[in-house]
């Protein structure tokens, strides 16, 4: 990259954040132009800008970054959780023009301007996150031009829903993918997986059927797996029933099943318990979360909006093995069968903490025993 | 796991005076834990020998020894306290060796006391250069090649086999002294000689030089379950090379992707695991900036500076929870007094970056060499929090009061831009204002880059501080470039001089609050930083608050500096707690990390910021208090006096007008006048010429300083006109603003006084006395409370004097004043009307709460009132006495002879029930070897003090030394029939001072020389050498003779009392 210090200015357009209450915040245009609605919602990460960007878990959603300075270390190509950016904009406070790493590749703006992402500079971020603290999560909208009928266009921001994101997402074809030292063989049914799962599985020894969400009972038991992984993805984990229907006759075989959070969300489901809409969601990579079993505190990376509730969980199905030390939502469960166990953050991190990688290893010494 | 129950009564052991490399911080932290300990019933027992801490005050712990840091002492206070624990982990180095010793010894199991948060183990397996490498090979962690020798050859050897440039690390040593980056075999010679002999244990690590990696930390803490947080990342800007402590570190790290920054985080836990520290540690990684390579610099499994840093820069309270941690608590148990709604087990989110910047002592020693390497050299530090790094490192450097307004450094300008790029390679002090201007020269950022090896991002971002300096100075000045301008940290005054215009509409800055969370949850601390936004949190937090009392802001001192320490840190704090018990709400200003006063749960409010004019107008603006307090945050909030006062500012205490009239030459000495006051004869010089002129009229040797200075800064006596000259050169090379003063230098016993003043009465709770005659800095004198020496007419005079002169300045709280008594008269040397360093000792000896006083004086109360009388207080039962500290051996080439400019960075407290054991104590507890080891002193000496010196070698024979003296001292000392052996200078040939030094038989060395300060003077280089090979160097005949004393005293462990202060 040329780097010179020659004094040229960059080029300041407007653009405008909109959110459903009506309040307006001007900052300025990166990335793409025009106009996105979707989700407002904040991370409290402070790296991994582009796993963010990437994980298709952000469906519909438009991110906020709390921390201020974000592009520090560009863009690389080794670093996406998946093939494209799922984010529909991207509020910051400055993106940073001269990155500096040595993988990076390019700017944040230019990655947003190919991905045809939206965004939003120059806003104050930490007002944006009170506000959604406070009120909860609210609809929004990045333009770069203000609308002419403000009206209408606040009607269409209100109903504005995240709809068959789960279908936007997953595969449509199952792939397979071939472990070096191969041991065992997993299903990994893609919610909007996130790229880190498939390659805690590979460097493990597992060979891994990456296998879209609406696969069927029997479909697997043809790839006959050692174990089955249920991945993250978006949107609201009750509108899921047809995998929640498949979920549920999988439970009946004695397959290891290894849930991660909206896989944790529709195991749940299919055993009977039921989730809530969070506030304002855990986006992060500081959570802290305690294992009742290992009676240990472990911090973890999380994206998600809505949670089991805890309380709705049969006991004689299963109990709650992990919750959140701040909030003390439910974070994970254990089957009773001894065969299925679920977390609602993400022991694959990327971004985030490495502290729970070990139930990838958890999962295996399952498979093992079978 | 709760509070365990075989805990009852903790000692806790300080870090001792502040010296280079053990500052301020440890105050913080010891301050934090005795306070948590005593929340949670536990009985504190302290013992540490700074007077000038909050921590040593009787409110913090249950007793307070303000003794000698030695095994010998320890071991007596715990038998007399009997202890069942001892937290070794909070007092710096100095509190882990002792603890370590005491353990090894089987001390603290024969007494039954248990060892808190860290084990023998765990500190030799992270100090141990070999156990550490062990360590951290058994778990896979990697090391930079490296190999522990223990004497020279090896060294020699290993530097052969890995390649020259290698860096050379003492084992067991504060601050790394003694090490440095070996180029050539010459230099590893001296180097590793040096840092064999400086190490306890004779050990030095040779390793791989990796210079020019990034250097990043990490702060981690450990509970007993393994519950493994980090509290932080930090990136130093200046890259592997520069001891962290003397680097400009950012927080959180900025140049690491996620990838390896967990890398790096994973490595810092699995390095505490595997040590087993229960508590807090940090971590040094070294991170190959072209792949993902990297290294273990350094573990230290105690709280340190980072911590405090960390501490500060994150709202995380480290100590807080590292010492709940020891005491049984597990992470989840701890709430998290910021959110009061979720624990300590948590990472912060931060939603600001924020800039260290290092305060280094160059502007006072300045023949010191400035080159910074793995030694530590600054004093103190500041931070500065912004939501961009510009705007950060703006306020940076502001915060490190250069007089700076932004990175141009003025002397920078008139050089080419060939010298500019050749300046890029010195890694000193001004190395990030020297990038600054290389960037302005149109030096490529790839150039600053290859030669500096600091990371592109920083240098674009200073780049974008000169762009935006460009855009200033051309075209009109819109509401938003100057906006834009704002956020990159521009103050208005430079936005102003650059455009040459006025900002259409001004800004005050809006403050947002540092709640560990970055706005996840509601916090309800009240800690601020400022930004330009249009949503204030503080006005918010205000409004939220509102508790209809009177608000008053207490400006602090800054960063911590050679003649402005720990000591006014102490004072700001004892204001905020007397204002609050007085029923105002109390707000500080203040940007220094390392201290209790910015530890949020001191003031109401917290305003972590620089400490200028237009700063302080945003604080106010947000605040509009009902007053403010300038008198105990020395000359740092002194300063700021003339532009409150302009804005109609209501200062509490003593006025503005006042202050000007103790500063102003011409309007002082019409006061002494008036007053009938006698004070030396004095005249002002602007220029050489006159400076010599008045000098020779008042006849040398004259005093010579600057107006409006504090420690003596810039500070010397001259003897002659050459003297005058070289002070002339150096003083005039910046521009003068005020007149230098020349003063007729009168050598008599100096003494001091603080008061309290109220307009009708005054208080003096103690005089003291120094044992140095006037001209060396009070500052750096052995300081005696109460006097000995003193008539009890001279006393009345004092006492007299200074209660005219408060009356006639019109004090209204603090005053200090130093007087010099010369043939039997009492003349005035300076008056301070603000708090001074020695207000810290003197209220913890004489059991008068000084600031207190002062503060309820300065809101309208009645000395009279306030239950303890006026005048002159009755003496107490003890004698204390006030030993300074020095960094010397830290800073190359500084002079270590005492004179009217400070030099000591700390200080010690001597206390006992007569004079004899006091100054022993307090020359142990100052470092002094107050036994014989060697077997002789060298004494050297200019011809006016040869007639003192022979009384005084005398007293060294007596007490079994052998005398060597240099050819003039020795001749005069024969004359006078004391015995000496002749030894040649520094220079001459062998037998000279370097090898007797080299033998390791000299214990002291007297030494006092006239001329100049500059190194390549041979006394000066003698004393270097002494310094270097540690030998104790006294600089002072009154210095010397109380030691001597002292020595003759042949004092004992058994002859101290421990004195517990709080029963005093």
């Amino acid at each position: 990259m040329e780097h010179g210090n020659q004094l040229t200015e960059k080029e300041e357009s407007k653009a405008y954040l909109i959110l459903a209450d009506g309040s307006v915040y001007q900052g300025k245009s990166f990335g793409a132009q025009g106009t996105a609605l979707g989700e407002v919602v904040f991370t409290t990460g402070m790296t991994g800008y582009q796993e963010t960007l990437t994980d298709p878990s952000y469906y519909g959603q438009i991110v906020t970054q709390t921390f201020p300075l974000i592009g520090n270390y560009g863009v690389n190509e080794f670093d996406s959780e998946s093939k494209k950016s799922w984010v529909k904009g991207y509020i910051v406070r400055e993106w940073c023009e001269e990155p500096s790493n040595f993988r990076c590749g390019k700017t944040i703006d230019q990655y947003l301007k190919e991905q045809n992402v939206i965004g939003i500079y120059d806003i104050d971020t930490r007002a944006l996150t009170k506000k959604t603290r406070e009120h909860g999560v609210m609809n929004g909208a990045i333009t770069t031009e203000l609308p002419e009928d403000m009206d209408a266009f606040l009607k269409e921001l209100k109903e504005y829903t995240i709809r068959e994101a789960v279908k936007s997402v997953t595969c449509t074809e199952k792939t397979f993918h071939k472990a070096e030292n191969q041991e065992l063989h997993v299903a990994l049914y893609d919610y909007g997986s996130k790229e880190n799962i498939l390659r805690s599985l590979l460097e493990r020894g597992c060979s891994v059927t990456v296998v879209p969400y609406n696969t069927s009972v029997k479909e697997i038991m043809d790839i006959n797996p050692d174990g089955i992984m249920l991945s993250n993805g978006p949107g609201d984990p009750s509108e899921n029933t047809e995998p929640i229907a498949i979920l549920k006759e999988l439970m009946k075989t004695e397959i290891p099943i290894f849930g991660i959070c909206l896989g944790h969300q529709l195991l749940a489901l299919a055993n009977g318990a039921t989730t809530q809409k969070l506030k304002y969601g855990h986006r992060g990579a500081n959570q802290p979360v305690v294992d009742t079993v290992r009676d240990r505190v472990f911090i973890t990376s999380q994206n998600h909006g809505y949670a089991v509730v805890g309380e709705t969980l049969n006991r004689e199905v299963g109990f709650v093995s992990h919750h959140n030390a701040n909030d003390g939502s439910c974070e994970g469960i254990t089957y009773q069968n001894g065969k299925a166990f679920t977390v609602q953050f993400h022991p694959e991190a990327c971004a985030g903490p490495l502290d729970t990688k070990y139930l990838f290893d958890t999962f295996i010494g399952l498979m093992k025993q079978q | 796991m709760p509070l365990r129950n075989d805990i009852k009564k903790v000692l806790v052991i300080g870090s001792g005076p502040i010296i280079i490399g053990q500052a301020a911080e440890f105050d913080y932290a010891g301050t934090q834990v005795c306070r948590t300990l005593k929340a949670d019933g536990l009985e504190v027992v302290l013992v540490n020998s700074n007077p000038a801490t909050i921590m040593t005050d009787k409110t913090i712990a249950d007793k307070v020894y303000i003794e000698p840091l030695t095994l010998p002492v320890l071991k007596k206070i715990i038998k007399i306290e009997k202890p069942d624990s001892i937290l070794p982990t909070m007092g710096g180095q100095t509190a882990l060796t002792l603890s370590m010793q005491l353990a090894k010894e089987g001390f603290l199991e024969e007494q039954n006391v248990k060892l808190l948060g860290a084990t023998p183990e765990t500190i030799d397996k992270a100090e141990d250069r070999q156990l550490f490498k062990d360590m951290l090979e058994s778990i896979g962690e990697p090391v930079i090649p490296s190999k522990v020798v223990t004497d020279i050859d090896d060294a020699l050897a290993f530097a052969e086999e890995i390649g020259y440039p290698v860096i050379v690390r003492p084992a067991y040593t504060l601050g790394g002294t003694g090490g440095g980056i070996v180029s050539t075999k010459k230099q590893l010679l001296r180097i590793g000689e040096n840092g064999l002999r400086l190490s306890p244990i004779h050990q030095i690590l040779v390793e791989r030089c990796v210079s020019g990696w990034k250097e990043i930390e990490f702060e981690i803490i450990r509970d007993s379950k393994n519950n493994t947080i980090t509290v932080c990342s930090m990136e130093n800007v200046d890259p592997v090379g520069v001891h962290t402590g003397d680097s400009i570190v950012v927080a959180p790290a900025v140049t690491l992707s996620d990838k390896e920054y967990q890398m790096l985080r994973t490595a810092s836990i699995n390095i505490i695991q595997a040590l087993g520290v229960e508590g807090g540690c940090n971590c040094q990684f070294a991170l190959n900036p072209d792949n993902f390579e990297y290294a273990v610099i350094e573990v230290n499994p105690r709280v340190s500076r980072s911590s405090a840093l960390a501490s500060k820069a994150t709202g995380y309270p480290i100590a807080k929870v590292a010492s709940k941690i020891a005491i049984g608590y597990t992470l989840d148990e701890i709430l998290n007094t910021v959110t009061g709604k979720t624990y300590a087990c948590f990472e912060p989110a931060l939603d600001y970056i924020v800039v260290k910047f290092p305060k280094w002592p160059f502007d006072k020693f300045v023949y010191a060499k400035r080159t910074l390497g793995t030694q530590m050299k600054a004093t103190g530090e500041v931070m500065a929090i912004g939501t961009t790094f510009e705007q950060a490192m703006m306020k940076a450097v502001r915060c490190i009061e250069l007089n700076l307004d932004s990175l141009n450094l003025r002397k920078l300008k008139e050089k080419d831009t060939d010298t500019i790029e050749e300046l890029l390679h010195h890694c000193d002090d001004e190395r990030i204002f020297v990038v600054y201007e290389a960037l302005k020269r149109g030096i490529s950022i790839d150039t600053i880059f290859e030669i500096t090896k600091i990371d592109r991002w920083f240098i674009n971002k200073l780049n974008n501080l000169f762009k935006m300096e460009q855009s200033l100075s051309q075209g009109e000045l819109t509401q938003e470039k100057y906006k834009k301008a704002k956020k990159l940290g521009f103050l208005d005054k430079t936005i102003k001089n650059l455009s040459g215009q006025e900002p259409p509409q001004k800004l005050y800055a809006s403050y947002k609050m540092v709640d560990t969370c970055a706005a996840e949850f509601a916090a309800e601390t009240p800690y601020f930083y400022s930004t330009y936004d249009d949503e204030n949190e503080a006005r918010e937090f205000i409004e939220q608050h509102s508790t209809g009392k009177k608000k008053v802001i207490v400006f602090g001192s800054g960063p911590i500096r050679i003649g402005q320490g720990i000591e006014f840190d102490y004072c700001s704090v004892h204001c905020v707690t007397a204002l609050k018990e007085a029923g105002y709400e109390a707000i500080i200003v203040n940007n220094n990390p390392e201290t209790v006063s910015t530890d949020f749960d001191i003031s109401d409010r917290l305003y972590f910021e620089p400490l200028t004019p237009e700063d302080v107008d945003s604080i106010l603006e947000t605040e509009q208090p009902w007053g403010v307090v300038v008198q105990f945050g020395g000359q740092t909030a002194i300063k700021l006096t003339k532009h409150l006062k302009n804005k109609g500012v209501k200062i509490l205490g003593t006025s503005a007008d006042s202050i000007d009239a103790a500063e102003d030459r011409e309007r002082f000495d019409k006061l002494l006048e008036h007053c009938n006051i006698p004070r030396p004869n004095g005249r002002m010089a602007y220029t050489t010429e006159v400076a010599v002129k008045e000098a020779q009229k008042l006849g040398y040797p004259v005093l010579l300083r600057p107006s409006y200075v504090l420690g003596g800064q810039n500070m010397i006596i001259a003897h002659g006109k050459n003297d005058v000259i070289e002070y002339m050169d150096i003083i005039t090379a910046t521009e003068l603003e005020n007149p230098v003063l020349i003063d007729k230098y009168l050598m008599g016993t100096e003494v001091e006084v603080d008061a309290v003043c109220d307009g009708d009465d005054f208080l003096i709770p103690g005089i003291m006395e120094h044992i140095e005659r006037a001209g060396v800095h009070s500052g750096d004198s052995i300081s005696i409370y109460p006097p000995q020496t003193l008539t009890q007419e001279i006393r009345d005079t004092i006492v007299e004097y200074t209660g005219r002169l408060a009356k006639e300045l019109n004090v209204s709280g603090l005053v200090n004043i130093q007087y010099v008594i010369y043939q039997g008269q009492v003349y005035v040397i300076e008056v301070n009307p603000r708090s001074s360093r020695t207000v810290p000792y003197i209220s913890k000896v004489t059991n008068v709460p000084i600031v207190d006083l002062a503060t309820k004086v300065a809101l309208g109360a009645k000395l009279k009132d306030l239950g303890y009388g006026s005048g002159v207080c009755p003496e107490g039962d003890y004698v204390a006495v006030k030993v300074p500290v020095f960094s010397f051996p830290k800073l190359h080439d500084a002079d270590n002879h005492l004179g009217p400019e400070m030099k000591s960075t700390g200080e010690v407290l001597g206390i006992d029930r007569d004079l004899e054991t006091a100054l022993y104590k307090g020359l142990i507890a100052a470092g002094y070897e107050m036994h014989k080891v060697g077997n002789c002193v060298l004494i050297t000496v200019k011809d006016s003090d040869k007639p003192e010196v022979v009384p005084l070698a005398q007293k060294f024979i007596d007490f079994g030394y052998k005398i060597w003296a240099t050819k003039g001292t020795s001749e005069y000392l024969r004359e006078h029939g004391v015995p000496s052996e002749i030894v040649n200078k520094h220079d001459g040939p062998s037998p000279n001072t370097s090898d007797l030094f080299d033998t390791g038989e000299v214990d002291f060395v007297v030494s006092t020389s006239t001329i100049g300060r500059k190194p390549a003077v041979h006394s000066v280089q003698m004393r270097r050498k002494a310094i270097e090979r540690n030998i104790a160097c006294l600089t002072s005949i009154d210095t010397a003779n109380a030691l001597a004393n002292s020595l003759l005293m042949r004092k004992t462990l058994e002859d101290f009392n421990m004195v517990d202060i709080v029963k005093i």
